[in-house]
């Protein structure tokens, strides 16, 4: 700096400007003495208020619902006949249709219809197999603005994700597991072609947290190695897979190629016991995974899944934190923390850690809770009341552990509907159940560190390795992280981020098997 | 020839670097390759708790390494092979010995007495003579995984293509602990063909041995000893698979299991670990045509059952 | 002197999210009336003359002549020779004269130049100086350069005249970086702005101008500054905003990134020749269900 320059500044500070209501500096800040604590800084604070409101923006395309479904069976959807479980819009607790319960007779006959269709299947050419994935993929993104609005009714996530996130994703992956059809024997290395054979049968299992798009990762795969599949959604969200049966027929899938049962656990019980299947898949919870794991290790077939995390999010001081910031958002409050890869403990270097917590509570006061519809919805209805009273279970569980419960959103929740104002805790202990337990909900638990040695070993301390993420923007150290992380997927400066040619999957207690990516066809090819 | 007493050898366990008797204090009698008798430790549920321990301790250093460095570890332990080929050769065809596994009950109660004598099988006679050189084939096996250490990284990884301003790559890395349950045959090449993939990509191991045959592992832990293989990263348990596959099964700090040509009842013990902690097991069946195939045995899909595949995302942008 | 920095792509995100929020009905209204009560008129090219000046204060007074309900713009913006006409054009009004100084748009003139550039405008009446900093300078690493050059045109906006607020034209099109967009906007606010003085993205004369990626980074610096300090500095997006929906997305950004304190022409502004008129043609569309054609409105 020249003199001159320096001068001039320093004259500028002396006469600090009237209009500045700017603490006076700390330099004039009288003396108190070295036993005085310096004083607590005056806060100023934005205000989010009404000053420019949005107007509602419901989505007000109508999409038909049956009074009732039944399953897609060889081709041909059956009458829900009377045993049936409701299926509700979790924003509303409106029923939105009746959804058959399948038995032991349903399975069977689904399994029979794969079982059939499977020589066909495999036999017919790659190139052949692929065009009606190609096809199928062009019909979701023809049909998505439907998709996307059934998925919301049906199971609680704003619009805005299931149209700009989910249904995307879908076609995605069916596009991109079409042109691996006839590509197979170059994914393998050391087999030629005919060298790479399907199982036969695969029994896919899904959640409801992401349910076209966790259909679409099972499927899509099995489909391109020339498998046949019997598929259960989970019994709160099963509208969008039947719907994509539609679009099925619509493309001439052979009968029997993909068949859909729906159900709850008994019905999953059933189909993954079934003498008839060759593999297992499954995503869901670590408890329901492992008793899978066991049928599927008494039976001897291969098995896949993917399930439960409680995966660390990692900010250091030197990250940009305004968009750690916004990693932490879309960690752990994207679809409503249902999320198995949620970055749902977050762990912040001390120096970093009153900046990150205020500004995550800044950007807090600005997500929009509420009516899914709704296109400026950011969180939307918890997916059912059962898992709005787990997640209500944890938060009181937090508080009662002593952390200190901060949900700076304080959203007017709809009066009707399961609905929870995303959250955080502090003064999280790593003993703590919250910190430890999978809540599935948006609910966060911060922690502090003070080396990446010290991040690392809280990271890793847990029977979960889906995801992790980490924040730095110093290479080396990132990529140390990233080495030293036990979990499947790592985020540097980003987090929840899919896509259908990226391999996802966990270690440890979060499953075995990728899916997408040339990894997850090795879970469709037998050896 | 003088009348002189010859020195019999007690094969201990090898659990962290250290040749340790059983804490059980138990030893199986048998018949070591010139047909005097010698005695085995016989290992208990806490040896294997130790040698995981062992592994577990030696996991990060191993793992950290780089692939290079346990190329040539494994290099050298196929060097050490070569140059005691022919001691390996007595113990794995000559007259290799056997010993009989007592039925669990037995094993159980035994574990109890300070020191047990176990039914010995001195006289049953020697498995047939291999119509391969087994020794051989071991070491050429170690060599050809000394090669992927640094290989196989490349050939099942990669950058993946995804659709946004993001650097996206997959590489694998080696899931943990490994336990290997080796065959009773062949027992060197089998042990070798199941510890060679699990050592090159980083895992640490704690390897059982053949039951009928463990006196060529007990030699392979000697080896290591003398070939820069570092303490922990490979753990030799001989003993009997009826007493430990449970307590593999239900360990929660063992990762991986690699084991072939076991019986119903072990093999399906071992499949249901999976049910406690999401082990990662493989249980193969080879033939004595497919052991000797490198086709079947030096590819890296077999690397694949002990790796995690692993997605880093970043972004790319100034 | 060490600055925040920015990962670009999830900033970017960031930004996009802003432009999904979807605005109907009487926040749409609400939203295009604020846009054009923060619209800085402006025109800065050679060819302009004082009738052309006097042209565009009558639209800034009236933006729309068939509905004097539509607010005012809140200034006008010329080069220094003009500032005179449009300080006489816009009498009686509260309409600002803001005026582009410093040799504007390089900043390639000594500082006593630019500096005397400045004074002039205060003097012919302008009570806005929109200055541009040195990029070059900024590029080589000499922060301290800017700091001076900012320092400098702020005295003199303070000692001159009535005095006049100051917007720092940080030229992000030529900055290339978010991460120099931050250490820019840290540089001009450090230097001696004062509440309602703005940072500003660009002279309007460089590819891309303003961008909702690069206004989210200068927003955010104003916020960091605001927590530590508590004073509020203004931003103004210039170049490139021709749309009403684009005028929408940054007043989302603005909500949701400052709140409501700054949803004001004190504290945002949109640097925009052609702006009003698609606010104008959505606010028609709005209270009479018809689209204008392009001659309904002034041309400005």
């Amino acid at each position: 700096m020249n003199i001159d320059a320096e001068l001039e500044l320093k004259m500028r500070e002396g006469d600090a400007p009237s209009a500045s209501e700017a603490p006076e500096p700390d330099s004039i800040a009288p003396d108190l003495g070295p036993a005085h604590e310096p004083a607590p800084p005056v806060v100023h604070e934005l205000r989010f208020g009404n000053a420019w409101e949005y107007s509602p923006a419901p989505e007000t395309t109508k999409v038909e619902i049956a009074k009732s479904y039944g399953h897609f069976i060889n081709g041909r959807f059956s009458e829900a006949g009377a045993d049936t479980l409701d299926t509700v819009n979790p924003a509303t607790e409106e029923v939105l249709s009746k959804v058959a319960i399948a038995g032991k007779k349903d399975v069977n006959a689904a399994v029979r219809a794969a079982r059939t269709a499977s020589e066909k299947w495999a036999a017919l050419p790659g190139a052949e197999r692929a065009k009606y994935l190609f096809r199928i993929a062009r019909r979701i993104q023809e049909r998505s603005r439907e998709l996307a609005i059934l998925e919301t009714l049906d199971g609680g996530k704003p619009i805005k994700e299931s149209r700009d996130i989910d249904i995307p994703l879908v076609a995605h992956h069916f596009f991109y597991h079409a042109g691996w059809c006839d590509k197979l024997h170059y994914a393998f290395p050391g087999r030629g072609r005919g060298q790479v054979k399907p199982h036969g049968v695969c029994a896919q299992i899904i959640p409801w947290n992401f349910p076209l798009m966790m259909a679409a990762w099972k499927i899509a795969p099995a489909l391109a190695c020339g498998n046949t599949v019997v598929i259960k959604p989970a019994e709160t969200t099963p509208l969008t897979l039947l719907r994509l049966c539609e679009i099925f027929e619509e493309v001439g899938l052979p009968k029997g190629v993909v068949n859909v049962v729906c159900g709850a656990g008994e019905t999953g019980a059933l189909l993954s016991q079934h003498p008839g299947i060759d593999k297992l898949a499954f995503t869901g919870s670590t408890d329901v995974g492992k008793i899978l794991a066991k049928i599927a290790s008494e039976r001897g077939i291969p098995i896949t899944l993917e399930l439960g995390g409680k995966s660390p999010n990692i900010i250091f001081a030197d990250a940009s934190i305004d968009q750690a910031v916004e990693g932490i958002i879309s960690g752990i409050y994207f679809n409503q923390g249902h999320v198995c890869c949620a970055g749902s403990r977050l762990f912040v270097e001390e120096p970093a850690a009153d900046e990150v917590i205020e500004k995550l509570r800044i950007r807090m006061q600005s997500l929009r809770v509420g009516n899914p519809m709704d296109k400026n919805t950011d969180v939307g209805a918890i997916n059912s009341k059962m898992q709005l009273e787990k997640i209500e279970h944890y938060i009181k569980i937090g508080q009662d552990e002593g952390a200190q419960l901060e949900s700076p959103t304080s959203a007017d929740l709809p009066g009707k509907g399961y609905f929870c104002n995303p959250c955080f805790f502090t003064g999280v202990q790593p003993g703590h159940r919250i910190a430890r337990e999978e809540i599935f909900g948006p609910v966060l638990a911060v922690q502090t560190f003070r080396t990446p040695s010290e991040a690392i070993e809280r990271a890793n301390a847990t029977p979960y390795g889906l995801s992790a993420g980490v924040w730095t923007n110093k290479g080396s150290k990132m990529f140390d992280m990233a080495r030293k992380l036990r979990a499947g997927v790592v985020w540097c400066n980003t987090f929840n981020r899919f896509d259908a040619a990226s391999p996802f999957g966990g270690y440890k207690e979060s499953g075995f098997g990728r899916e997408g990516g040339v990894h997850g066809l090795r879970a469709y090819v037998k050896g | 020839m003088t009348n002189r007493l010859s020195v019999t050898k007690t094969h201990k366990l090898l659990i962290g670097g250290a040749f340790v008797r059983s804490e059980s204090g138990r030893s199986i009698e048998t018949t070591d390759a010139s047909g005097m008798p010698a005695h085995l430790c016989q290992a208990s549920r806490k040896d294997l708790r130790n040698a995981v321990e062992a592994a577990r301790g030696a996991f990060g250093g191993w793992s950290g390494r780089t692939a290079y460095n346990r190329a040539q570890i494994l290099y050298r332990l196929a060097e050490m092979m070569e140059g005691r080929a022919d001691e390996l050769r007595a113990a794995t065809i000559e007259k290799a010995p056997a010993t009989r596994a007592p039925a669990k009950r037995t094993a159980k109660k035994s574990s109890k007495k300070k020191t047990s004598k176990k039914t010995i099988a001195r006289r049953t006679p020697a498995p047939k003579v291999h119509e391969f050189d087994e020794v051989e084939l071991a070491i050429d096996r170690l060599v050809a995984f000394a090669g992927w250490a640094d290989k196989y990284e490349q050939v099942i990884g990669g950058k993946n293509p995804v659709a946004g301003p993001f650097y996206n790559f997959t590489s694998p890395e080696p899931t943990g602990v490994t336990m290997v349950v080796a065959p009773d045959t062949p027992p060197l090449l089998g042990l070798v063909s199941l510890i060679a993939p699990a050592l090159c990509c980083g895992c640490t191991v704690v390897a059982l041995a053949s039951e009928a045959s463990p006196i060529p592992a007990c030699l392979l832990g000697e080896l290591c000893e003398t070939s820069d293989v570092p303490a922990g990263v490979l753990n030799i348990l001989t003993g009997f698979r009826a007493e430990l596959v449970h307590h593999i099964s239900v360990h929660r700090d063992i990762d991986a299991v690699l084991a072939a040509n076991l019986d119903e009842e072990s093999g399906a013990m071992l499949r249901s670990g999976a049910g406690e902690n999401l082990k990662r097991v493989t249980v193969k069946k080879l033939t004595p045509r497919q052991w000797r195939d490198p086709d079947e045995c030096e590819t890296p899909a077999l690397i694949e059952r002990v790796v995690e595949m692993k997605t880093i995302w970043h972004p790319m942008a100034t | 002197m060490t600055f925040s920095t920015v990962d670009r792509v999830m900033a970017d995100q960031r930004a996009a999210a802003f432009a999904t929020r979807s605005i109907k009905t009487e926040a749409k209204v609400a939203g295009l009336r604020m846009a054009l009560s923060m619209v800085d008129l402006t025109t800065l090219e050679g060819a302009d003359s004082p009738e052309k000046v006097r042209a565009l204060c009558r639209k800034a007074i009236t933006p729309d002549p068939f509905d004097e309900s539509v607010p005012s713009a809140a200034a006008v913006c010329v080069y220094p020779t003009l500032v005179g006409v449009a300080r006489e054009a816009l009498r009686g009004t509260s309409i600002n004269v803001a005026s582009v100084a410093t040799g504007f748009p390089s900043g390639q003139y000594p500082l006593e130049v630019r500096l005397d550039d400045v004074r002039r405008a205060i003097e012919a009446g302008a009570n806005e100086i929109d200055m541009v900093i040195s990029r070059g300078a900024l590029l080589s690493g000499d922060e301290d350069r800017i700091r001076h050059e900012v320092a400098s045109t702020k005295d003199v906006c303070v000692s001159t005249g009535e005095g006049a607020h100051l917007k720092v034209i940080l030229e992000t099109g030529e900055l290339s970086t978010y991460d120099n967009v931050r250490m820019a906007s840290e540089i001009a606010i450090d230097a001696g702005l004062t509440e309602y003085d703005f940072i500003k993205t660009s002279t309007g004369k460089v590819a891309p101008a303003a961008t909702m990626g690069v206004t989210l980074v200068m927003l955010e610096t104003v916020r960091d500054h605001f927590l530590k300090t508590g004073v509020r500095i203004g931003v103004k997006p210039a170049g490139g905003i021709r749309k009403a929906k684009q005028a929408l997305h940054y007043l989302v950004m603005v909500k949701e990134t400052l709140g409501d304190d700054w949803l004001t022409p004190e504290l945002f502004r949109f640097g925009a020749s052609g702006l009003s008129n698609d606010l104008l043609r959505q606010l028609r569309w709005k209270r009479e269900g018809v689209y204008s054609a392009g001659w309904d409105q002034t041309v400005s």
